[in-house]
């Protein structure tokens, strides 16, 4: 007799290395699939980013939906029209995906991005984790990652409550890098110091160890030993090799002048640096995108660094071959207001807008080079295959191998699963099957 | 440049006068025998001698000033407070130190963070209290405690309340919840006052005492969040008749009575099975870091006491002095077994649960940022724009003294303060991480507090250097004098630093605050 699940390996792996094809089987059943995806890149455009003017042109809108903005240009994928503030993401639609009917349908901050992170209405019995938090429970510290760098990594700032590790607790709150990789030396906050050399550190470290009166009197102590243990961790990244994954002077110079050398084109840069490192996921909290006012000159200004930055990102992962195993995510909390505000007090801005927006998917196994979904001629609704959060985040899942019925763990004991199941009420349109 | 000369005369002065000093190289305990001195320690020691385990050392009073000060107010003793306690030639010292600690206004700070963290008293989801609620309740719990309200009758008023969630704020126990329910009400309800996890209970008993509260009526008013709980008359009757108490003992339900009540005084009844042991057994908890039942709120048949001996005379003493919880203190810090160092002189995990010696534990999130403020003379910022109305917190407010665990700081996240979900006592998280130790030792959060707090410079800057400044640097930061081969290690430090010599100071500084002395109790 042969089991259904050693057809099912056999299938898989093939006859040979039975027990080796046997654990990875394990591992394949309960992830449904086997993964194609390690990391996850997410650029969060906090405050949201206008689909509009990024990756929803409407020049046939007219005037007071386009505003100055009305050329948009071609890519390198027929058919594809795209802002004409990004040129160099243009030479690169072929590696990823737009989605151009996201919608959730709320236009506050915090609500959206707990719903865009996590999938979940908030509102419930409990706050849930976001995917990041997920990803650094499955893809990390389950799958056994130890590296002494967290396994879930922001740059640089925390993107806030409602949006991080939830029930799940502290142990899955990502590492906030604070400081700016645009500056000579990127200050990581606890790891890398700006003033202090690594002699004085040897000093100190010395030093304290000389002063540590009553650390020499009790001698054993588990919480000592602890004490101890994290210090070494802690040195590791301060004097060790470890830090060193944020040390862009690494960089060639023309490495980093490709990227752009300001805080997103550099976070861009430092986020494919940990993705080397194997670390699963990695958050670049671009903000300033919630343009109420001074909307068009914020684009003129920050959408050529992001374009340099997002693009140098896509080509340099896949000159390395990481891109077939890195999913990027580009999105924001909701889109922007699609007919411009003209009138005082925002005198040509946007305002938040959840109906419907854009997201770019690519790497990861997602295909590139598609589009999933439409909004309506002016961007206001959507047209054709809505996409919820939810769709967005289990599709990642599918690709990270993360199985959907997996139990999260509750503080209570409560039975949740990493997706929602049905009694939750969640709005679902369905994994993005176009594009895996 | 003049302090050189002050160094120089100290390291002379080491050299001529080498190991023949008055400061023993263990500053940490009395070199004398442990010897009981009330009701507590006999007990205590009896069941010591039986194990035969043996005791610690007492501590010296200079462990004994900076681990009562953090223990009873949550805060680290001044450097004046720890001279003149060291000089002071009173016998009677230790007692009238914690007197005075048990009056001051940081001990209802303290206390009514630690209650607050049981009580879930938070703005934001699971439990949705909302800011306005938030500090009428917290007031009101900090109130209770200042005024030292009789333990039985803090805990009637909280199950008893009826009314706005503004205007009579121990309503909030009912807000505070996951969900407004009978069950999760009654899950809360045992947790907090009994010490017991109902859903460890066999079901009908749990659902039984869920009937007690299954007629909480809650109605919304025109103003912004304000919430009416109230004994809804007639909702739900059928449900009553299930009432019944944990003990198995039947309620008799009367019709005009709100039900609330009648458990209320079944609970807080001198004889109830859980009630006084389960605060008198926190209280322990607090004080000596483990309970003699463990965990404190885990109290079942299969979790035996420790020392039940112990336990029942502390539950005595409450009864007998009507639940007054200072009390209660008083007597616990003034046995010699709180007072014991927190050197083992038999290290085995029976001396640790038979409280042979004080554990060391790390410091709270709020009580570390909060001494690390004082001693550089720095503050923290704390504010809340969501959800409205906006909460300003003034620059001084100290974090033991925040209402409002939805008002939170990277430090805090870092630290384990707990978020109050649930209200366990385990969701308070003082393991050491990696991520705190990179936060102490090389963050630009802590380096400008030690290099810039204002307190810091003005000490640092002092006239004299060498052995006045370091006895004031330990005297701050660690309530007390540095023993002669610490002053020559800090000395020699500073006399061989090619730096400039202030880095020289800062560096001894940071020592001393990452040390385990400073960052645990001990």
């Amino acid at each position: 007799m042969i089991s259904r699940r050693e057809v099912i390996c056999r299938t898989f792996y093939g006859a040979a290395g039975l027990l080796l094809a046997d654990s990875l089987c394990l591992h394949a059943q309960n992830a449904a699939r086997p993964a194609k995806a390690k990391s996850v890149i997410q650029i969060w455009m906090w405050g949201g980013p206008a689909h509009l003017d990024m990756f929803d042109p409407k020049p046939a809108a007219g005037y007071d939906y386009c505003g100055p903005l009305d050329k948009p240009i071609p890519t390198n994928v027929n058919g594809i029209v795209i802002s004409e503030l990004l040129p160099l993401l243009a030479k690169q639609a072929d590696k990823y995906s737009i989605i151009r009917s996201m919608t959730h349908g709320v236009n506050a901050h915090e609500t959206a991005s707990y719903i865009v992170q996590t999938g979940r209405m908030p509102g419930g019995r409990d706050t849930f984790p976001g995917v990041g938090s997920v990803v650094s429970l499955f893809k990390g510290y389950n799958a056994g990652y130890n590296g002494l760098i967290p396994p879930y990594i922001v740059l640089t700032q925390l993107q806030g409550r409602f949006s991080e590790a939830g029930f799940l607790g502290s142990r899955y709150k990502p590492f906030a890098t604070g400081g700016d990789p645009a500056q000579s030396r990127f200050a990581v906050e606890g790891v890398v110091s700006q003033n202090i050399s690594d002699k004085r550190q040897q000093d100190r470290r010395e030093l304290l160890h000389k002063m540590d009166t009553l650390g020499q009197v009790i001698g054993n102590n588990s919480l000592l030993q602890a004490f101890t243990r994290t210090e070494e961790e802690a040195y590791g990244l301060i004097l060790g090799d470890s830090g060193k994954v944020f040390d862009l002077s690494l960089e060639k110079n023309e490495m980093r002048d490709r990227y752009g050398r300001n805080t997103f084109g550099q976070s861009c840069l430092a986020a494919r640096r940990l993705v080397e490192n194997g670390i699963p996921f990695i958050t670049i909290n671009s903000q300033g995108w919630d343009t109420h006012r001074q909307h068009f000159q914020t684009m003129r200004q920050k959408l050529p660094q992001m374009d340099q930055g997002m693009s140098a990102l896509l080509e340099d992962l896949s000159d390395r071959g990481l891109l077939e195993s890195t999913i990027l995510w580009w999105s924001g909390e909701f889109g922007r207001t699609p007919r411009i505000q003209w009138e005082a007090p925002w005198n040509g801005g946007r305002g938040h807008w959840g109906d419907v927006f854009s997201a770019v998917v690519a790497g990861g196994g997602f295909k590139g080079g598609h589009i999933v979904g439409a909004s309506d001629e002016r961007g206001e609704q959507v047209k054709e295959r809505p996409v919820y959060p939810v769709d967005l985040i289990g599709s990642m899942y599918m690709l990270l191998g993360i199985d959907p019925d997996e139990k999260l763990p509750h503080p209570d004991g409560l039975q949740v699963h990493v997706m929602p199941d049905a009694s939750e009420g969640v709005k679902m349109g369905g994994l993005l099957k176009e594009i895996l | 440049m003049q302090k050189s000369t002050g160094w120089a005369i100290l390291l002379l002065m080491l050299v001529i006068k080498p190991a023949a000093s008055q400061s023993p190289q263990n500053p940490f305990e009395i070199p004398a025998a442990a010897v009981p001195r009330g009701k507590i320690d006999d007990l205590v020691f009896a069941r010591l001698k039986m194990l035969g385990v043996q005791p610690a050392h007492p501590c010296s009073d200079a462990v004994f000033i900076h681990r009562v000060y953090l223990d009873v107010i949550g805060t680290l003793p001044g450097e004046q407070e720890a001279k003149d306690f060291l000089s002071d030639r009173d016998p009677n010292k230790r007692g009238a130190l914690i007197d005075r600690l048990l009056g001051r206004e940081e001990f209802a700070d303290y206390w009514a963070m630690k209650w607050s963290d049981l009580l879930r008293v938070k703005s934001e989801f699971p439990v949705n209290l909302w800011p306005n609620a938030v500090q009428a309740y917290h007031r009101w719990i900090r109130t209770a405690i200042k005024q030292n309200m009789p333990y039985d009758q803090f805990v009637r008023e909280i199950l008893t309340a009826s009314g706005s969630n503004f205007r009579v704020p121990a309503v909030n126990f009912y807000r505070a919840v996951r969900k407004k329910e009978p069950k999760v009400i009654a899950q809360a309800v045992a947790l907090t006052f009994m010490g017991a996890r109902a859903e460890k209970w066999p079901e009908a008993r749990w659902s039984d005492m869920a009937a007690f509260f299954s007629q909480i009526a809650y109605k919304s008013t025109a103003e912004w969040k304000e919430e009416i709980v109230i004994w809804s008359e007639g909702s739900a009757q059928k449900n009553l008749s299930n009432a019944g108490f944990p003990d198995g003992k039947p309620a008799r339900i009367l019709p005009d009575r709100d039900p609330r009540e009648i458990f209320a005084d079944w609970l807080i009844d001198p004889k109830n099975p859980w009630f006084t042991r389960n605060i008198a057994n926190r209280v322990w908890s607090w004080l000596l870091g483990r309970g003699i039942i463990h965990e404190p709120d885990d109290i079942r048949p299969d979790n035996q006491p420790v020392n039940p001996e112990l336990l029942s005379c502390l539950e005595q003493e409450l009864i007998q002095s009507h639940y007054d919880l200072k009390s209660l203190y008083r007597l616990i810090l003034n046995s010699e077994t709180y007072q014991l160092s927190s050197i083992p002189a038999s290290d085995s995990a029976t001396a640790e649960s038979n409280f042979a010696f004080y554990p060391l534990r790390r410091l709270e999130a709020e009580v570390l940022i909060d001494a690390l403020d004082q001693i550089t003379g720095t503050t923290e910022q704390y504010s809340s724009a969501i959800p409205e109305p906006f909460t300003f917190i003034p620059e001084n407010r100290r974090s033991i003294a925040l209402a409002d665990a939805s008002i939170t700081s990277p430090f805090f996240e870092t630290f384990g303060r707990p978020p109050r979900d649930t209200g366990l006592e385990l969701e308070r998280n003082n393991a050491p991480t990696a991520a705190q130790r990179l936060h102490m030792l090389n963050s630009s959060h802590i380096e400008r507090k030690i290099e810039q707090g204002p307190r810091l410079l003005a000490l640092l800057k002092q006239p004299g250097g060498g052995q006045a400044l370091i006895n004031d640097l330990y005297l701050t930061i660690l309530s007390r004098y540095p023993t002669d081969a610490e002053v020559k290690k800090a000395a020699a430090y500073y006399q061989t630093y090619t730096g400039n010599k202030r880095e020289a100071l800062v560096d001894i500084v940071w020592a001393l605050i990452n040390g385990a002395e400073f960052i645990c109790r001990h």
